[in-house]
């Protein structure tokens, strides 16, 4: 069996990353676009750490400058989550629907 | 203990990564991907993603990351989808259940993505010389502890990241007041 290298965490994080474009551009419900851009985020953290543990040791300690990244990332991940589902909400008590292509107050 | 798992610690490779392991877990990962922009109940949808998390986590920790992969769990899996489908229960799209569930020009967007891949595929092709893999089996004990000195500094000093440790904290309370102005029926 070859052992795992880098570029296997790679694909699998270009995997998960081509199928949060598709969910964003195919899908008409509105919280599974939100969601298919957390499994885009998903994928970049996955590419960070695993060149964070392709890059070995800086000055004796373990880099762990990809780690760190991946950290802030969750966290914008959340404060996001939160920003767009609260304009879902907004939106849903005026027109009551959560179809994209339902959305389109401004060519009235 | 057999003299080839001795061989292989000595020439410094990762013991307890195995190849079955990574493939399982990637496989799930992928799998429950391909069903959270395919299935048609988004409470589905949210546990599918819930199973993408947790099987990235599991990831993390193969590549020797314990600390993200907590931090995955905690907020990722357990804040952040809790939101979704709190959301998806307030806004009761029990009726989106029974509609069309891809857009009309959805041809358009599987081709712009099947082209990303394309792209993705020829950078792993041709640059695979690119990551080389060093294979250096890092220390878990002191994970925590070295992420922890990076964020927060250590014996008096500022860490690395303290600065962009506050922007986050202040990016976060930005986002609490952004989402509960948004909720309010009159602001």
């Amino acid at each position: 069996m070859v052992p795992i290298t880098t570029v296997h965490y790679l694909v699998v994080a270009a995997a998960l990353f081509v199928l949060g474009v598709i969910g964003v551009l195919i899908r008409r419900n509105v919280v599974i676009v939100l969601m298919s851009i957390e499994l885009i985020l998903n994928a970049v953290n996955l590419n960070l750490v695993a060149f964070s543990r392709m890059w070995g040791t800086i000055h004796g300690q373990a880099n762990l400058q990809g780690q760190v990244f991946a950290i802030f990332i969750i966290v914008d991940a959340a404060a996001e989550a939160a920003v767009g589902l609260g304009i879902l909400i907004a939106f849903f008590r005026n027109k009551e629907t959560v179809n994209v292509d339902e959305i389109d107050l401004l060519k009235w | 203990m057999n003299p080839g798992m001795n061989a292989a610690l000595n020439s410094g490779m990762a013991p307890v990564a195995t190849p079955w392991f990574f493939y399982a877990l990637a496989g799930l990962a992928v799998l429950s991907g391909v069903l959270v922009i395919t299935l048609r109940n988004a409470v589905h949808a949210a546990l599918a993603l819930i199973v993408t998390l947790l099987s990235v986590a599991s990831l993390y920790l193969m590549l020797y990351a314990p600390f993200v992969a907590g931090v995955q769990i905690v907020v990722y899996a357990g804040g952040i989808m809790v939101l979704f489908l709190f959301v998806i229960m307030l806004v009761n799209i029990e009726r989106s259940s029974k509609e069309r569930r891809f857009n009309r020009i959805w041809p358009a967007g599987l081709a712009a993505a099947c082209a990303l891949l394309a792209l993705f595929v020829s950078a792993f092709v041709k640059g695979k010389a690119l990551f080389m893999d060093r294979g250096m089996p890092l220390p878990e004990s002191s994970n925590t502890q070295q992420i922890a000195t990076m964020l927060y500094g250590e014996a008096g000093r500022m860490g690395q990241y303290t600065f962009a440790f506050e922007i986050a904290s202040l990016l976060l309370l930005v986002a609490i007041l952004g989402a509960v102005i948004m909720t309010k029926k009159k602001i």
